[in-house]
């Protein structure tokens, strides 16, 4: 039977997804939100630390699995590696209902004003495609605050005086610090730094409908026992199901965009859960399935006018592919520093974030999440014991004893990192994979190396015995913070989608995920994405009210 | 894989269930043991025991062995780590049959130092002879390096970690009942920016 047709179809029901499908249904429109995954439980999965979100030798727990799912990646020397999703180099994010949001560390951070227009500031930079945003903060800033409102962050930007321009509070009040935070915090305000505490997209008290933190060692990498974490899953997603225009279908697998010969947006191809080929026409379509999906999606999907992919005539879908390098120190104490108050990362400093002089670009300095028992086994400076007796002391003595700081730092895009669809390789359904190539911009290292030494002083200042870095090098797959395959701009030749995520080329076609990143800013991105949810959500629907998208 | 194990249970059911006069009286005849491992035989999990005890020693706490580490591996065989198998079966027997080359002996039979340096020249590298050649000796002890640790620090519901050794060695409480252990008063305040230290 075929399935009655919609106003839009949604594909993916992550951080973007779930707003654009919220939003959408409640401007009246009908909504179909396709999601590889399924929902996912605390219960499912517990506390398991080797099926995690962050370290998943065994398997990544909230998808995708590696029965179906692979990948190319570079090698190195001209030839390619099949990897998998629970690989490094796969560059894994959660597929399931909420995705991301399930089992991030969920900092919320709004990015810096200045982040909206880099070139602007810096110029043009060798190597990279670095460019101003088409549109600014004050243009984002009220769909920062409704995401801050509607998913809830707990925040208190009193003590930072780099805080990015807000018109109100945030919703609930910011965490108090654990042990570690108070011991960083005396030791920033020492160093003439200005420490504060992250906001989080967590309730610090209850908060519509949802409990309060219970301050876990598990939360970063699991989805949360008590609901207190927000993702679109608890949040927005149900709000749209509520509507009764919204329909959220799992296990299917999008595999093309139906795009006709005069250029439109016909509706979709998809794999059903019984790996069934099915139809779903719709009169707009928003892709939101992240960075390296939503590439692989427009560029699978040739058509007469588009035979390169859905809105790359211009070849810019798929490059300028962004993380974040990131790059820190840690340091061992004599005195027990772990206070097993979770989720460990409390303290923020944003004073190396565009404030340094020879440096281009930077990134926010957090006290890191807490590292589980099997994580911690490869924490240690260079030249230690990988095993045997030495290396189970040092589990026993320092797991209590050390502090970890690193910050994002803010990744310059680069042209030829990109992701491509394979030629050859196909997944379980058929359908091209994924591949991924390039390196980080030399001012990356650079960046990394300057935040690696701040934290490192920083840590030294807490009063640490031995401290060590980890900055970046040159090979990155981008993966949890992915970003910037899908470009906005105002220059359609220079750019994939408009200011509002509208493809250039196919005007019922939009983005709404980490894609449509310029450049990634020196910090956490959920909060943006989710920003940007709002902002492309409620362009579609005005435009919608206007024209019917005729 | 999955069929495999149902018919090994349905088999230990029957047979452990309404017919044990019957196993008594076959016992003599009927040689090949019952094995309670799923991949790896008996004389492998022996050496692997000595070796997970080596990657994770036993000292005021237990280690590897005692922790079922090789029963985490064994099953992982079975499951995720089905894509290691030969490198388990060929590995172990080639690693044995190096050791008894250099020592002419067992692994298990030399003494814990002497196991220490045979496996600190894998680690290196340094194993010679025709299987090594395609099979970095380096790249199997980091494998087996590897699983030790998950099966020793991992949860306990994969097998390994037994009791939460790790857990009670590394002093979180467990078992880890959500909403009610441990968290001093400062978790359940708020930030107070003008007293960060000691919150609201």
């Amino acid at each position: 039977m075929a399935n009655k047709h919609v106003n839009a179809v949604v594909i993916g029901a992550g951080a973007g997804g779930g707003v654009v499908a919220k939003e959408l249904s409640a401007g009246g429109l009908t909504v179909v939100i396709f999601e590889r995954g399924r929902w996912h439980t605390y219960d499912e999965h517990g506390d398991d630390e080797l099926t995690s979100q962050r370290t998943f030798p065994l398997k990544c727990g909230y998808g995708p699995d590696n029965a179906r799912n692979w990948r190319m990646v570079q090698d190195g020397k001209n030839g390619w590696t099949k990897v998998f999703p629970n690989d490094w180099s796969y560059g894994n994010n959660a597929a399931c209902v909420g995705s991301g949001t399930v089992t991030y560390g969920a900092m919320a951070w709004r990015f810096q004003p200045v982040d909206f227009h880099l070139k602007t500031k810096y110029g043009a930079l060798a190597g990279s495609t670095l460019d101003d945003w088409p549109i600014g903060y004050d243009e984002l800033e009220p769909y920062y605050e409704k995401a801050e409102y509607e998913l809830g962050v707990s925040g208190d930007p009193t003590n930072d005086p780099f805080v990015p321009p807000r018109k109100n509070p945030y919703p609930m009040p910011a965490f108090s610090f654990n042990k570690e935070g108070i011991i960083l915090e005396k030791a920033a305000r020492r160093l003439g730094l200005h420490p504060f505490p992250i906001p989080m997209l967590r309730n610090s008290v209850p908060y519509n409908g949802r409990a309060a933190c219970i301050r876990m060692r598990t939360c970063v990498g699991y989805a949360c026992p008590v609901g207190a974490k927000a993702g679109t899953q608890n949040t927005v997603i149900p709000v749209a199901l509520k509507t009764g225009n919204c329909e959220l279908r799992i296990n299917c697998m999008v595999s093309e965009i139906m795009i006709d010969d005069k250029g439109k947006a016909k509706g979709i191809k998809y794999f059903d859960s019984d790996n069934k080929l099915q139809v779903q026409t719709s009169d707009l379509v928003v892709v939101s399935a992240s960075a390296s999906e939503t590439a692989r999606l427009l560029l699978n999907s040739k058509s007469k006018l588009f035979p390169n992919g859905a809105g790359n005539n211009n070849g810019w879908v798929g490059r300028n592919f962004q993380d974040h390098a990131y790059s820190g120190a840690y340091g061992l104490f004599e005195e027990e520093v772990y206070d097993d108050v979770g989720p460990g990362a409390c303290i923020a400093i944003n004073d190396f974030n565009h404030r340094s002089a020879d440096i281009i670009g930077g990134g926010v300095l957090c006290n890191e999440f807490i590292r589980m028992p099997y994580q911690f086994t490869s924490i240690r400076p260079s030249g230690s014991q990988r095993w045997g007796k030495e290396h189970k002391d040092f589990q026993k003595q320092n797991f209590r004893r050390h502090i970890a700081i690193h910050g994002p730092v803010q990744e310059m895009p680069v042209f030829d990192k990109r992701v491509e669809v394979d030629p050859v390789v196909k997944d379980f359904w058929g359908i091209p994979v994924v591949r991924i190539s390039g390196y980080r911009h030399d001012n990356d290292i650079k960046v990394g190396q300057f935040l690696a030494d701040k934290a490192e002083a920083w840590i030294k200042e807490a009063g640490a015995m031995q401290t060590w870095q980890a900055a970046p090098g040159k090979q990155s797959v981008p993966s949890q913070h992915q970003s910037g395959t899908c470009r906005m701009g105002n220059d359609p030749k220079t750019s994939v989608t408009n200011k509002y995520g509208q493809l250039h080329e196919i005007d019922n076609i939009f983005i709404a995920d980490g894609s449509l990143h310029v450049n990634n800013g020196g910090y956490n991105p959920a909060l943006t994405i989710l920003a940007l949810g709002y902002w492309v959500g409620g362009h579609i629907v005005d435009e919608w009210k206007a024209t019917h998208m005729k | 894989m999955k069929n495999q194990s149902f018919s090994r249970r349905e088999f230990v059911r029957l047979f452990a269930g309404g017919t044990a006069v019957m196993l008594i009286s076959f016992n003599t005849a009927c040689r090949n043991k019952i094995s309670q491992w799923r991949y790896l035989n008996e004389e492998e999990i022996t050496l692997l025991d000595a070796i997970v005890e080596q990657i994770i020693p036993t000292d005021d706490f237990p280690g590897g062995k005692w922790a079922n580490v090789s029963n985490f591996i064994d099953k992982q065989l079975d499951s995720y780590y089905r894509h290691h198998q030969a490198a388990y079966r060929d590995g172990l027997s080639a690693f044995e049959n190096t050791v008894i080359q250099m020592k002419n002996k067992q692994f298990k039979e030399l003494p814990f130092a002497e196991q220490t340096l045979i496996l600190e020249k894998m680690e290196a590298g340094e194993f010679s002879g025709d299987y090594w050649k395609d099979h970095p000796s380096a790249d199997f002890f980091d494998l087996v390096r590897q699983h030790s640790l998950q099966g020793f620090y991992g949860s306990p519901v994969h097998g390994g970690n037994r009791e939460y050794i790790s857990y009670k060695m590394l002093g979180l409480d467990y078992p880890n009942v959500i909403g009610q252990n441990r968290y001093n008063d400062l978790s359940w305040r708020t930030y107070n920016p003008k007293s960060p230290e000691n919150g609201k």
